[in-house]
């Protein structure tokens, strides 16, 4: 059978390829994120030390924002063009398709994040000992986001404007790892040990690709029924 | 495949009530109705989309919940919409689809057959309805599955496309498979058998 063996490898390398036809669109949370954090100099202070104090919080808050910009689109135009339909009418098990969009979600957002993540921690004056710090708890703490970030995609996909349903959804699930993820940031700045923290983010990352797909599936089965 | 008495319900009203139908190897059934009767509704219930409130669907004298991935396995689903990434092109959409290697020959096979040879690197969205139809129909080469449900495969089909689309029924019917299509197009075939969902739902549906 030729259509029934497809799981992670198929869905992630296609949504790649889809992300990379419609490189504008991608870039625009990674833009966002880069800009909002531009004017927070301009518009609050540019005294590096009070900038200090605020750019592991802001850092995290422009990361979820911009997260959940791009999460919208994550089963949407699945559901519109009928390849949803025909994901859950394919013999398999939803899991591993929708691990392998979500990692493809992550690449495109979370990790281009992360990677530009430098930069404003250069514009909010952050010491560069906490650069190492933010980037690790980026990298994981954006895989969690993204992963929050389907469940509610997957619950307001059948919705004809759900962005606003789905940041009320998904906000609450979002604050430990915000709370941990500014953490390890200070943490590094204050001289401190901030493994800690990390690892409190490594194990929600694993909660996450363990749990999420389970759910996703199990709400994209009951959205999708009517 | 059996159907018994197979009902289905949206916010109380009835769209399916009491259904019943056989669809054997080697046959054609189309199903019809006015618009609102259901048709869509049945194809996805029983291609598993949706539940249905009562009623139970056997395949080959099972009951589907027992043989789900046999069943899912065997089935072809071709809906209004085409499932085709827009931002793809047609060859990219099928061999993926198919989960074929790009450049495969039975793609591209498939897409010189519908008459798309030389579209096959073309983006979807650039191509009529007419052609993206056929990208998606383009499955039914590709495809080895037994049943395949087409919910109103001719739309946006001009004359040729129609012909072709009947002779891939008529190809699957006779290598043993089977069709279960709605359109409201009369088909230019023998042999189809026509399953009616006026009957069942018109009486539910005035006093809605």
């Amino acid at each position: 059978m030729p259509e029934s063996n497809r799981g992670f490898s198929a869905y992630f390398r296609r949504d790649l390829l889809l992300a990379y036809r419609r490189r504008g669109e991608v870039a625009s949370p990674v833009i966002f994120f880069v800009m909002v954090a531009t004017l927070i100099p301009l518009g609050v202070t540019p005294e590096p030390d009070s900038l200090k104090e605020m750019a592991p919080g802001i850092i995290w808050v422009m990361a979820l924002l911009a997260t959940l910009l791009s999460a919208e689109g994550l089963f949407v135009s699945d559901y519109k063009d009928g390849s949803l339909e025909q994901l859950l009418i394919s013999p398999n098990l939803l899991v591993m398709p929708i691990f392998g969009k979500v990692t493809a979600h992550w690449i495109t957002t979370g990790l281009p994040l992360t990677l530009a993540s430098p930069l404003i921690a250069l514009m909010l004056s952050l010491p560069s000992v906490a650069y190492l710090p933010m980037m690790a708890g980026l990298a994981l703490g954006t895989g969690c986001l993204s992963f929050l970030a389907a469940i509610g995609a997957a619950l307001t996909v059948s919705l004809q404007k759900g962005s606003l349903l789905l940041t009320l959804i998904v906000m609450p699930l979002y604050m430990p790892v915000i709370i941990f993820g500014s953490a390890v940031v200070q943490y590094s700045i204050d001289g401190m040990a901030w493994s800690g923290p990390l690892a409190i983010l490594g194990a929600m990352l694993t909660a996450a690709i363990a749990l999420c797909p389970l759910a996703i599936a199990a709400v994209l089965r009951l959205t999708t029924i009517n | 495949m059996t159907v018994n008495d197979l009902r289905f319900e949206r916010d109380d009203i009835a769209v399916i009530n009491d259904a019943c139908l056989t669809l054997d190897d080697g046959e054609i059934l189309q199903i019809e109705g006015p618009n609102g009767s259901g048709k869509t509704t049945l194809l996805r219930i029983l291609t598993t989309a949706l539940q249905p409130n009562g009623g139970e669907i056997l395949y080959q004298g099972q009951i589907l919940s027992k043989c789900r991935f046999d069943y899912l396995s065997n089935i072809l689903f071709l809906g209004h919409q085409s499932a085709l990434k827009l931002t793809l092109t047609a060859e990219e959409n099928l061999s993926w689809i198919t989960s074929e290697l790009p450049g495969s020959v039975s793609v591209l096979n498939a897409l010189e057959r519908v008459g798309l040879r030389g579209y096959s690197d073309i983006p979807c969205h650039s191509l009529s309805a007419g052609q993206q139809r056929r990208v998606a129909l383009a499955r039914l080469l590709l495809s080895n599955a037994k049943i395949w449900f087409l919910d109103e495969p001719f739309a946006a089909l001009d004359g040729q496309g129609v012909q072709f689309v009947e002779q891939c029924m008529e190809r699957h019917v006779n290598g043993g498979g089977a069709v279960m299509l709605t359109t409201h197009q009369p088909i230019g075939m023998e042999s189809v058998r026509r399953y009616s969902l006026v009957d069942s739902s018109d009486g539910e549906a005035l006093d809605a």
